[in-house]
């Protein structure tokens, strides 16, 4: 009777391998890449690596480990080709690993490696909040690399540099902006869309009203509002946009304050009324659900959405602009992004700061802004012809919008748990608390934290 | 007795009404009626989300959110399908899943069998011991002895690769098959080992011939559950495993990424159609193989 | 032959002086060593260390601070951490229900698929579905299927008059432990089920010929010869159940993120030591875990007084 323990086990593996070499069939010939794709990878090729001939003399042979982006998909073609046209040009081997996907996860897989004093990885991605919080274990890159980071865009330049030295290399930014119907918005009358958050509700109620006739699934305004660090990122552009500070401003905690008072409880009053009860409960992917299927007429996320859209209901009827902002302020995008920094136990240090300075330069950037709809974190590029053909959403005058950066300057290695107190206190008060007696436990929180 | 005069017996003994009315065609429906009810609402809430997963496959990512919601998918396609298996990380991963799966589950149940026969079987001091230690072992959040893991799997030079996975589920797998197995081969007569030993035969051979067949049930019912536990793990694979081409098939799921290029976008149907892939042959080879072993048992088991 | 009608313990052996019940320990012994090979490589090590670890300050991001012994102050903090003790209560709520609900479907099943009913056939594809689905995934499909604007849960309970309209399941306080139990409840009946089902099928069948013999119902039949028999694999399938129960993690967090008033010990163990980087408060919390799960299969085990405890 055993055998048949074994039976079971031996039919699972038959099973499986069955699909498997199927699968490797089905496979067969390479397929073309986008069918659908609306970004057009085909006729742009990586550039080639400026003063080759110099860095080959230098460097040929030696080689770093670079963590990289996602797995699969078309990041990962990306970092691919860049990696190997940077390999073929000049012999330095860079060996790719894709990060873990999971903002957590990636995070322990480096706080690990530096913890252990490892010479590898050489080079990595690091979120737009964790220059802070690894700064002790990066390196400076501003002997070498300092000048050309005067091309960047300095608010994320200035994220990237702690203690007067610059830990990371912006690689690619991201910035919150908005979407809006444009049909929606001709059928209703409204000339443009909203300049301050009052107009924004009040287009949204005229729309959702209207709307919610024929179609009882439609809500005005979505956005990320589930317990989680994209909370923070929504609530800065909501304080910000209104005067109420950045949360934490030149080292003090000003979360706690009239303004954010008044731009959060109004937020608050319009959960289940413009939006739905349970975009408390939304990431970016939840929110851009309802919006793609033609559900909502607004809706609060990334620039990845631009191009994502393009294969549901509503392509075509969509278009971008910069967010609302309060009656005391101005339009604002939260910072995102990635870059790139180099570990201080790395063997191969200047080979690695060449790895960055090819992966950064405008040229690159250039070519992920087209090959993979990267935002690109040097204006100049933002503003070549070809960018902007692919991501309309860089006009000039969504690209040129104020960004704001979460405090994880001030926070360092207690950005996540400073985060939280944010994102908690937040979910809190768009759950029902007023803001008034929950700011004042988020600030003292944030105060223990920033000491 | 022989059947007649059984049969006969019962003819005889006066009916009481309720069993009238359990005899009756409406009575008997009546009675069925709600266990009926109750099945199907099981069978419901069991099912449905698995038909919602197979007709979220099917359906092209325009309209995987699309509101009236359609319940039979309105352009179904086998894209999804096509882009899932023509990625090589997911056809790795369904290898290295069944590997790692296949290793943790024969390991388990080995060892755990022979323990199960020492706990059960044998009497000696320390016997609950040992199952509250193996107990313990499993009792700790993953996320607790993570870190000191990670340390023990860099220190054998396991880190990223297979042997790592097949190392740490045997901190979940082992416990429960023990306990499960022990519990079966304490619930078997005695004078079966009894005869062997009369026979001659080593303590080894009574587990072999005599006890293992017994307890077969437990086998299959530990090492099913050992394998689909070691299947959809996804913490420690997250944490130990580096290359893509040694994901196992719930990381290399959650990598799958969109067509705009960006992290963020989850490509729902893609993901739908990755776990239809894997389920499906889990499910078809266990019913297959559930019916002959059920035969087997009832036929084979505790012999009288 | 009558042996059959009472599982018997393990074998008694007439103790001629102490030479056989030496043999007896020392074969026992000598099988064990696989299995307590593997506790002591795999588990003593990472266990021992998340002990040490709750008696210092160590941080994940090493290097900020020398780590040093703090002794029991981790403890004491923890004693007063109503975010805790609300995780914890939250967690001890979600276990009592979905362990009860798994307990009672998981039977129902298995005595389905182990009878002559008609529809067992279908039923052994019930039990195995929802566990096959890699949790990761189920979760999130459960989620986007609670959603309220596109989510399949509404729009049929609204067509069938089930509900008036839609609700936000998993963002209203009052609903949200419900639909998160639900899910759990959905993905590891299968569990229990494979497991009583084990069980009920090498229980004898003449048993149940004698009681129809002598003329016991079928409700009868159940509590006086199943149940009793089916108490170690009850055992078995409460302490697993209870110990996944307390220590969950996956559906929270794609359901709630990091919400203050849903997070459970898991959950608040995962954000200490990754997210905040207090790896040493982080492990304190962890060793509380073990402790309040000891505690549950004590009292099963005192409840159901099945020989595990005799020696």
């Amino acid at each position: 009777m055993k055998h048949r323990a074994l039976l079971i086990v031996a039919g699972l593996i038959g099973a499986v391998t069955l699909v498997a070499s199927l699968s490797v069939a089905a496979a067969g010939t390479t397929r073309p890449e986008a069918h659908a794709a609306p970004v057009k990878s085909a006729a742009i090729a990586p550039p080639a690596v400026p003063n080759a001939a110099a860095l080959k003399a230098k460097y040929k042979g030696q080689s770093i480990q670079f963590i990289g982006d996602a797995a699969v998909g078309s990041s990962h073609k990306r970092d691919l080709k860049l990696v190997a046209k940077f390999q073929h040009d000049t012999g330095i081997k860079v060996n790719l690993l894709p990060h873990p996907s999971g903002s957590d996860a990636a995070y322990a897989q480096l706080a690990r490696a530096f913890g252990s004093k490892s010479s590898k990885p050489d080079v990595m991605m690091l979120d737009v909040v964790w220059p802070g919080a690894f700064a002790p274990y990066l390196l400076n890159l501003k002997p070498k690399l300092g000048k050309v980071s005067k091309q960047f865009a300095q608010g994320i330049v200035q994220n990237d540099t702690v203690g007067g030295k610059l830990v990371a290399m912006p690689w690619f930014g991201d910035f919150g902006i908005l979407y809006y119907r444009k049909d929606l918005l001709k059928k209703y009358g409204i000339s443009a869309p909203p300049k301050t958050w009052n107009d924004l509700f009040t287009q949204a109620k005229k729309i959702q009203d209207g709307e919610q006739k024929t179609n009882k699934n439609f809500y005005g305004f979505v956005f990320q509002g589930n317990s989680y660090e994209g909370l923070t990122c929504d609530a800065l552009e909501w304080v910000a946009s209104a005067g109420g500070g950045n949360f934490i401003d030149n080292g003090k905690v000003t979360i706690n304050n009239s303004k954010a008072k008044t731009i959060l409880d109004a937020m608050r009053n319009q959960i289940g009324k413009i939006t739905p009860r349970g975009v408390t409960s939304y990431d970016e992917e939840g929110a851009r659900n309802v919006f793609a299927a033609g559900n909502a007429a607004f809706m609060r996320n990334w620039p990845y959405a631009y191009a994502a859209n393009l294969t549901t209901p509503v392509k075509g009827k969509y278009g971008v602009t910069v967010l609302p902002h309060g009656a005391a302020g101005h339009s604002v995008g939260t910072v995102g992004g990635w870059q790139l920094g180099v570990s201080k136990y790395s063997k191969h240090k200047d080979a690695a700061i060449e790895f960055v300075r090819y992966m950064t330069s405008p040229k690159v950037q250039r070519f992920n802004a087209i090959f993979n709809s990267n935002v690109p974190t040097i204006p100049s590029v933002a503003k070549d012809k070809q960018v902007v053909k692919t991501n309309p959403y860089l006009t000039p005058a969504i690209a040129n919008v104020a960004r704001v950066t979460r405090p994880a300057k001030y926070l360092k290695t207690h950005y996540n748990e400073g985060s939280k107190d944010i994102y908690q206190g937040i979910s809190q008060i768009l759950n029902g608390t007023p803001a008034g007696s929950v700011l004042p436990g988020v600030a003292s929180k944030l105060n223990a934290l920033v000491k | 007795m022989s059947a007649v005069a059984e049969a006969a017996k019962t003819a005889r003994r006066p009916v009481s009404r309720s069993r009238v009315l359990r005899r009756s065609p409406v009575g008997r429906f009546l009675i069925k009626l709600p266990f009926w009810l109750l099945i199907a609402a099981i069978f419901v809430y069991a099912l449905f989300p698995f038909y919602w997963a197979i007709r979220s496959a099917f359906t092209p990512d325009s309209e995987q959110f699309s509101t009236p919601i359609k319940y039979w998918p309105a352009h179904p396609t086998w894209a999804n399908f096509r882009e899932v298996l023509s990625t090589s990380t997911f056809q790795h991963a369904l290898i290295n899943s069944t590997i790692v799966a296949g290793s943790v589950t024969l390991f388990s149940l080995l060892i755990g069998s022979l323990a199960a026969y020492a706990l059960g079987r044998f009497r000696f001091h320390g016997r609950s011991a040992v199952l509250y230690l193996m107990l313990s072992m499993t009792i700790f959040p993953q996320i607790a002895i993570l870190g000191a893991l990670y340390t023990m799997i860099n220190n054998f030079h396991l880190y990223d690769k297979l042997g790592a996975l097949i190392f740490s589920y045997l901190i979940f797998t082992l416990p429960f098959t023990v306990w499960v197995l022990t519990s079966f081969m304490r619930g078997l007569p005695g004078d079966l080992e009894e005869a062997a030993y009369v026979d001659g035969a080593t303590p080894l051979q009574v587990f072999y011939k005599v006890l293992l067949p017994l307890i077969a049930p437990g086998l299959v019912t530990t090492g099913l559950l050992a394998f689909i536990a070691a299947w959809n793990e996804y913490l420690y694979a997250l944490s130990f495993i580096q290359s893509p081409d040694k994901y196992t098939v719930p990381l290399a799921i959650t990598t799958f990424v969109g067509k705009s290029g960006s992290t963020f976008q989850v490509p729902w149907g893609q993901i739908m159609a990755a776990t239809v892939i894997v389920t499906l042959p889990l499910i078809a080879a266990v019913l297959v193989l559930q019916r002959r072993i059920l035969a087997g048992l009832t036929a084979g088991a505790v012999k009288g | 032959m009558s042996t059959v009608a009472t599982p018997a313990a393990p074998p008694r052996r007439r103790r001629r002086g102490s030479k056989l019940q030496r043999r007896q320990t020392r074969i026992g012994w000598v099988l064990l060593i696989p299995a307590l090979a593997v506790v002591a490589l795999v588990a003593i090590y990472p266990l021992g260390k998340t002990i040490y670890y709750s008696f210092t300050n160590q941080e994940f991001l090493q290097g900020i601070e020398p780590t040093k012994w703090v002794g029991l102050e981790n403890y004491r903090t923890l004693w007063h951490d109503t975010i805790f003790r609300t995780a914890v209560w939250e967690t001890v709520k979600f276990t009592l229900i979905t362990v009860s609900f798994e307990f009672v479907l998981g039977m129902i099943i298995a005595l389905v698929v182990n009878s002559s009913f008609k529809g067992r056939g279908a039923m052994r594809a019930v039990m195995l579905v929802p566990w096959a689905i890699p949790t990761v995934v189920a979760a999130q499909m459960w989620k986007w299927m609670y959603d309220d604007v596109y989510g399949v849960i509404n729009d049929a309970g609204v067509r069938l008059h089930i509900f008036s309209h839609s609700h936000a399941w998993i963002s209203e306080p009052s609903t949200a432990l419900g639909s998160v139990c639900a899910v759990d409840i959905w993905k590891t009946t299968p569990f229990v089920a494979l497991l009583l089902l084990a069980g009920l099928q090498v229980i004898p069948q003449d048993l149940y010929e004698a009681a129809n013999v002598d003329g016991a119902s079928k409700i009868q039949q159940f509590w006086r010869i199943t149940l009793p028999l089916l108490r170690p694999a009850i055992l078995v399938a409460l302490i697993f159940r209870t110990l996944d129960a307390l220590r969950v993690f996956d559906v929270f967090y794609v359901f709630f993120g990091n919400r203050p008033d849903t997070q459970t010990m898991a959950i608040y163990a995962q954000s200490t030591i990754v997210g905040d980087g207090h790896v040493g408060y982080g492990s304190a919390v962890s060793v509380a875990i073990f402790l309040i799960i000891g505690l549950f299969v004590a009292i099963y085990v005192t409840v159901m007084r099945v020989s595990g405890g005799d020696d």
